[in-house]
């Protein structure tokens, strides 16, 4: 088949250590090799281009009926904002912070991106979920089914009974073609069924009577007994509020005496999302400041815990989220429309419009919180580029991100436009640090990072011979970087060459090819266990608006699977 | 100011897209440029000059440019949209969302208007001789930020939907409008010389409506507070002053709660 030769590039490979060697990256059958095992390979010249793996993004929100209820309900985000079909794209891209399926993948591939991770699916709707993937081309996608408010969880954790849990998040996995364990306000959305809400990780949940801190550790132990490839994914308790520092630290000591069991490579048994939501101090809006520091010493202690930053990008943008009661609560705060959806026995989601505005104080704050995250972290392995699109920003503006990490100058420029510079200074350290990152660290945060965590590194995000062949090229030499920190935005906004699978994808910032996705899902094999199978069946008979034999996923909703397959019985 | 009048010879079969005719995308440009201008007519787009002859040229900037429209228009959507200055005179009737998100400048119809005209308003002036449509002065859909500023008048009735989330500004409304006006609005003015059919404010937390004749079906979330004598668009007359929506949440200001208010004239 295509052979295909990457020359002279600067190649940042974190996975195998390799930081800006002007190598050449050879390609044959969709696989990366050795370019001596090529015959006659086309050449791409990439002399003077920084070259990486395809991106990986840990935790967005692409695909699925919040994802949905956005777009449909937010048709002015399309307004204005939606350009006329790009002549070398098959279909037409619309939306801005909630975009289209079609524009998701073809931006994500603009920017170099290959994998993306749908960071909550509610399990009873996963057939709209794998449906959306399938009409996002390009990009691969898998998708993590939410378990911290199900009541299945709920009464195996309560009991202390893993090895039952197991095999029910086993039998979901396959149920939903998932990925892996995602938790969202563990209990917290449940509670929201009664109006009420867990802002403590020791906040009972009403009825079940179990406590959020006993739902994650439950599920880390569940986690590391099934041997996944990702870790519990959390969105702790207490979202958004001043002074939640407090309980994100609690919630990070959860993971206190677990380590990793799985063959994935993966390090790490708890992955803590959108962490600058959760950084926050004070006790109002008026004293609220930045936590960051306190956050990051506990994380930069620990080896077993990931995290991503969570940025916020000061756009304006649509808020989705399977944590019910904090969109409620923002609904409240910036009065404008509001979605909410009860998801029978197993999650709740919101979705609400909102604007970070450089003229507010706690956007501002929220702004350099994210930075202070990433700036402040000492292993860049263990903290990723995010912006919870789209709830700190679209995701289109990642390339912004990376240059407000590389060039304090960056920094300085957005910071000018504040209108409380002061009070965000002086309640922050955002002025006091100096670090600028460089494309090795970017390279860390944004794809060998990402994918080690996921478990899926030996895939994606690295260029080890026998990986997929997922490289992406950026306009940007390493020896002459250039002064204005907008090159690097424009340069990641739009790389040079992305090759998907073997396939040239992008070139100079057009979608050329559209590539097969796939949809990446877990099937883990666990000795049969009469007790789960006749809990769910009974749950589905009594408590369920659908039939146990219409919940699965049929095989056709399934499109182009990739699976990781685990085995426990051996 | 130098003129470009645009007469309509060559009507189209479908509803044309005309939101190029603007002073803004006719300064600085010849006839023979502004012929060349992109319609689009259903899904294909064509010049300008396929169904309008264009005499005149374009003035240097926009506040220099007025454009005169000739024929029916019954047809043509859009004219003056997103305009910030300058002047178009449509000489007839024109279709939907002529004057929407305008800037600033001068829209004059002769005739009458369908709907969605003046919505997204932020300046300028949008007069109608005849009638207008549905969601005049509206906010687009979804769009919680209406009409921020400029001034609608319409001689004429006005459909539903009027000032849907209005922001700023004032709408004049020569006749008689249909139900909701001023839905969700947070400020402007909108001014009813006829009646209302019923529905007018509801869900509004600031701003102020006159309804010179009678509300066929008040909402019972306003309250009469008053009677007020007032200066409305130039005479001055005795008003019945009500607050409200008192279901919706209202802002205080300077130890106040401020409402949205309601003037039916005695």
């Amino acid at each position: 088949m295509s052979e295909l030769l990457i020359k002279n590039g600067f190649v940042f490979d974190p996975l195998q250590g390799i930081k800006g060697d002007r190598m050449d990256i050879g390609v044959k059958d969709g696989k990366i090799v050795e370019p001596g095992a090529l015959s006659s390979p086309k050449t791409i010249d990439a002399a003077g281009m920084t070259v990486m793996a395809g991106g990986v993004d840990i935790h967005s929100h692409v695909v699925g009926p919040k994802v949905n209820v956005g777009r449909l309900f937010r048709p002015e985000d399309k307004l204005f904002k939606s350009p006329h079909k790009s002549p070398t794209c098959s279909r037409m891209e619309m939306g801005c912070s909630v975009p289209s399926t079609f524009k998701t993948g073809y931006d994500y591939a603009r920017m170099g991106y290959v994998f993306v991770n749908e960071a909550a699916m509610p399990p009873l709707h996963s057939p709209h979920v794998h449906e959306e993937i399938r009409d996002t081309p390009i990009i691969d996608i898998a998708a993590m089914p939410v378990f911290g408010n199900n009541w299945f969880t709920l009464e195996y954790l309560k009991n202390n009974e893993i090895e039952n849990n197991a095999a029910y998040t086993a039998w979901l996995l396959r149920a939903t073609r998932g990925f892996g364990i995602k938790v969202v306000n563990p209990g917290g959305s449940e509670a929201w069924g009664w109006g009420l809400n867990c802002e403590h990780i020791h906040d009972p949940v009403p009825y079940f009577d179990i406590a959020p801190a006993e739902i994650v550790k439950g599920l880390i132990e569940t986690n590391e007994f099934l041997g996944l490839p990702h870790s519990v994914h959390l969105h702790c308790n207490n979202l958004g509020n001043p002074g939640n520092y407090v309980d994100t630290i609690e919630s990070l000591k959860l993971a206190e005496g677990y380590a990793p069991k799985n063959d994935f490579g993966r390090e790490q048994v708890l992955h803590i999302t959108h962490l600058q939501f959760h950084a926050y101090g004070g006790d109002s809006w008026g004293n609220f400041e930045s936590r960051a520091k306190d956050v990051m010493d506990y994380v930069n202690a620990h080896d077993n815990i990931t995290v991503d930053i969570g940025q916020v990008t000061l756009d304006e943008t649509t808020t989705m989220t399977a944590d019910g009661p904090f969109e409620h609560h923002l609904r409240g705060l910036n009065n404008l429309k509001w979605a909410n959806v009860d998801v029978e026995l197993e999650t709740a989601a919101g979705v609400v419009p909102y604007i970070y505005s450089p003229k507010v104080k706690v956007c501002t704050i929220q702004w350099a919180v994210g930075l202070e995250i990433a700036l402040l972290s000492r292993d860049l392995m263990r903290t990723f580029v995010t912006t919870d699109h789209p709830n700190a920003g679209p995701f289109t503006r990642y390339p912004q991100v990376i240059a407000w990490l590389m060039s304090r100058a960056a920094r300085d420029e957005t910071m000018k436009t504040f209108k409380w510079l002061e009070r965000t200074i002086d309640a922050t350290s955002i002025d006091g640090i100096d670090r600028e990152l460089g494309l090795y660290e970017i390279a860390q945060m944004t794809r060998a990072g990402p994918a080690k965590a996921l478990g899926v590194g030996n895939t994606y995000g690295g260029l080890t011979p026998g990986m997929d062949a997922d490289i992406a090229v950026y306009a940007l030499n390493p020896e002459d970087m250039p002064s204005d920190p907008a090159m690097i935005e424009k340069a990641f906004s739009r790389c040079a060459w992305l090759v998907k699978d073997g396939i040239v994808t992008v070139r100079d910032g057009e979608v050329v090819a559209e590539p097969a996705k796939r949809t990446v899902w877990v099937d883990v094999k666990v000795p049969e266990n009469a007790q789960v199978q006749r809990d769910i069946y009974e749950h589905f008979l009594r408590h369920y608006s659908v039939k146990l034999d219409n919940y699965s996923l049929f095989e056709e909703h399934l499109h182009n699977p990739r699976v990781i397959e685990v085995d426990t019985t051996q | 100011m130098k003129t470009v009048t645009l007469t309509l010879t060559n009507p189209s079969e479908l509803y044309i897209e005309g939101q190029n005719v603007t002073p803004d995308n006719f300064a600085g440009k010849k006839a023979a440029e502004i012929a060349a201008l992109d319609v689009w007519e259903g899904k294909q787009k064509g010049p300008l000059g396929k169904y309008f002859t264009v005499e005149g040229d374009g003035g240097a900037t926009a506040e220099e440019t007025k454009i005169v429209l000739r024929g029916d228009c019954t047809r043509v959507k859009r004219i003056g949209q997103q305009m910030t200055a300058g002047e178009i005179v449509i000489e007839g009737n024109a279709d939907m969302y002529i004057g929407g998100w305008m800037k600033g400048g001068k829209v004059h119809v002769k005739g009458n208007v369908d709907s969605f005209c003046g919505i997204g308003m932020e300046g300028g002036e949008l007069i109608v001789d005849g009638n207008a449509g549905h969601h005049l002065g509206s906010s687009p859909r979804g769009e919680w930020r209406g009409m921020q500023g400029g001034v609608i008048r319409v001689a004429g009735n006005a459909g539903n939907d009027t000032a849907t989330f209005i922001n700023g500004g004032t709408i004049v409304i020569g006749g008689d409008a249909d139900i909701h006006i001023s839905t969700h609005g947070e400020g402007g003015t909108v001014i009813v010389k006829g009646n209302a059919r019923g529905r007018v404010g509801g869900q509004m937390v600031k701003g102020d409506i006159y309804v010179y004749g009678t509300i066929e079906n008040p909402l019972p979330g306003f309250s009469m507070v008053d009677e007020v004598e007032q200066e409305v668009d130039g005479e001055t007359a005795r008003f019945v002053h009500y607050i409200g929506d008192l279901g919706e949440r209202h802002p205080v200001s300077r130890g106040k709660t401020v409402y949205a208010n309601l003037y039916t004239r005695l």
